[in-house]
């Protein structure tokens, strides 16, 4: 029939338009999946909103003396909220001497130093580590790291305490931070290398002065990323620095204390609802809120700095 | 002796022995880095093998048959597994479509315009959020403004949870997935005068289909193992009634899954618990190593270089 047209010099443009149904279809199609992509933004805004409202009803009607008193016991009314961030701090820091320098030699070796065939069995097992849970990590923490670790270097440490969940912790952001910054240092060009070799640099000159440099931002955008999930890791605290319900304020890493994380999860576990004070119940969302800033600004850093080595290379 | 030009070159070319050496060095290092990381991981699983299977040669299957109990010697982890199978099922079929449909719209679709950049940022930073979070909105969403539906402190509500938790992980993997699908495809898709679904579903998807598939498999087994959000809430840990129920029941009604009986029975102060810890940790790392060991073996089967 088109050929008929053609040879007529009768088409016209209606011939030439699509069936109306297809075209029905396509833009149904494309609405839907663009519902599904704006639900993430939905998705955030009610995260939001379900933190901000409970939070603010807390930091109005929370008498400000309980806010700084000598721990944090939410069921008696005592929010010393320097406790938790203290007990935060520690166990962030401890897993950032542990997790930032295993991560990033590790990055190095698989990036300038394995055979290709050594990676193909090093970066699987690397992945095996990334997947355990931090549940598994947290039972580790207690019932190794603490009595073979912890107990062995610093004797008379309690049982629980905050050191053993650190290091359990830096464990757990060693695979992160290791495939971040190895992907940074991949991605540095080998053109530079080889100017470098062709200098009569050797291997390790190489790596610390040119492949190093060009991957900086990188590697600091792997370190806040340890650092922020450090930050909002729950089960291994939970589980590993005991302070169930709740801590006094205190600096000792090899005694029990709480963080910003476990304190949320010791007070919604074990009981059918959120007990004790009034103010229990809110606090709760205060302290998330809390968290979710810190980390909102360390992820977003982290990704501009992504975004900078990206463009650059 | 006087050095000529020409010895001093020779030495030159040969390089320093002490250099040589710090090379070395450093490379152990790095090295040991590596050794360090990999020795966690074979004592962690060395630690839970060696407490957790003298309980299946005590008890053989009756520890996967049993249900909760406050005496570790009768307590199993049955509840566990269908709790957690059930919460998969929510994962599955929220973050399954949604997560895929939305990277599609953001490969394929999107202009480049600030909304779209906004919301791939904002995709990325919800991914960076920390789980607890997650267990919060949970909370405050689906436990107390939409407790008519959930049923609360439900298999529901749980679900619905770790499906919005695992939706930016696999919007980024099934991203990456169609971004690595070169254009000549689609363009060819174009050419016989396919429309853009038609290309997609013909073309661009069977070819990203493995790599979709591994991130998502990796996603499920990411809430597997999830449980800070199922402690806000609510996951039983003490003694849980199952009895005949109706299948909306169950979703309705209260749960229990893997992860969380690990986590009640670690903080168990009693050593008798000791060893069915490990022993769930076991079942737990069993169906996630292995869901996480087929994704990945499916990637480099059918990972193609374009």
């Amino acid at each position: 029939m088109g050929v008929e047209k053609i040879a007529n010099g009768t088409l016209t443009l209606g011939d030439l338009r699509s069936d109306p149904k297809r075209h029905r279809k396509e833009s149904l199609i494309r609405s839907l999946f663009k519902a599904a992509a704006t639900l993430s933004v939905v998705v955030s805004l009610l995260i939001v909103v379900a933190l901000v409202g409970p939070a603010f009803e807390f930091i109005t009607s929370v008498d400000p003396s309980a806010l700084w008193t000598n721990g944090w016991f939410p069921r008696r009314g005592a929010f010393d909220v320097r406790t938790i961030f203290v007990g935060t701090m520690l166990v962030t820091g401890i897993a950032f001497v542990v997790g930032a320098p295993l991560g990033l030699g590790v990055a190095v070796y698989l990036s300038e130093f394995a055979r290709p065939k050594a990676r193909r069995i090093l970066k699987p097992s690397l992945e095996v580590l990334a997947g355990i849970p931090s549940v598994v990590f947290g039972y580790f923490a207690l019932t190794w790291i603490s009595p073979h670790i912890v107990n062995r270097f610093f004797p008379g440490s309690s049982n629980f305490n905050l050191l053993a969940a650190g290091i359990a912790v830096g464990l757990l952001i060693t695979p992160l931070i290791a495939s971040v910054a190895e992907d940074a240092l991949r991605s540095v060009p080998l053109h530079l290398r080889e100017a470098s070799y062709g200098l009569g640099a050797h291997k390790r000159t190489t790596t610390m002065k040119v492949v190093f440099p060009a991957a900086i931002s990188g590697i600091m955008a792997a370190f806040i990323v340890g650092l922020s999930r450090a930050i909002g890791e729950t089960m291994v605290v939970a589980i590993a620095s005991g302070a169930s319900g709740g801590s006094l304020l205190q600096l000792d890493p090899r005694q029990p204390g709480q963080t910003m994380t476990a304190a949320m999860a010791s007070l919604a576990a074990g009981t059918d609802q959120v007990k004790g004070a009034d103010l229990a119940f809110p606090s709760l969302f205060f302290v998330g809120f809390l968290l979710f800033v810190i980390t909102f600004a360390l992820n977003l850093g982290s990704a501009r700095l992504v975004r900078k080595y990206r463009r650059s290379y | 002796m006087a050095t000529t030009p020409s010895d001093l070159v020779r030495l030159q070319l040969k390089g320093s022995k002490r250099l040589t050496w710090r090379t070395w060095g450093f490379e152990l290092i790095l090295l040991l880095t590596l050794l360090i990381s990999l020795a966690a991981l074979v004592t962690l699983l060395a630690d839970v093998f060696q407490k957790g299977i003298p309980v299946f040669q005590e008890r053989g299957d009756g520890f996967l048959r049993d249900p909760l109990s406050s005496l570790a010697s009768r307590a199993g982890v049955y509840q566990g597994i269908v709790g957690s199978l059930l919460l998969l099922l929510f994962v599955a079929v929220i973050a399954g479509p949604i997560g895929i449909g939305a990277a599609i719209y953001l490969e394929e679709y999107a202009p480049d315009t600030r909304f779209t950049r906004f919301i791939n940022v904002n995709i990325r930073n919800l991914a960076g959020v920390p789980s607890v979070v997650y267990g919060l909105l949970g909370l405050a969403l689906f436990v107390r403004l939409l407790a008519g539906a959930t049923g609360g402190r439900s298999v529901m509500s749980a679900g619905l949870t770790l499906g919005i938790l695992v939706l930016p992980i696999v919007i980024i993997t099934s991203a990456e997935a169609l971004r690595a699908v070169p254009n000549s495809i689609r363009e060819a898709g174009y050419g016989v005068g396919a429309t853009k679904w038609e290309v997609i579903r013909s073309h661009v998807l069977p070819s990203a289909a493995p790599g979709i598939l591994t991130g998502s498999v990796l996603s499920l087994s990411r809430a597997l193992g999830e449980t800070a959000p199922l402690i806000l809430v609510g996951a039983v840990t003490g003694f849980l009634a199952t009895g005949q129920q109706s299948f909306v029941e169950t979703l309705q009604g209260r749960f229990t899954a893997l992860p969380m009986i690990i986590f009640n029975w670690a903080r168990q102060p009693s050593a008798d618990f000791r060893e069915s810890t490990a022993a769930a940790i076991i079942v737990l790392l069993f169906i996630i190593l292995t869901a996480n060991a087929a994704s990945i073996i499916l990637r480099n089967r059918y990972e193609r270089k374009w």
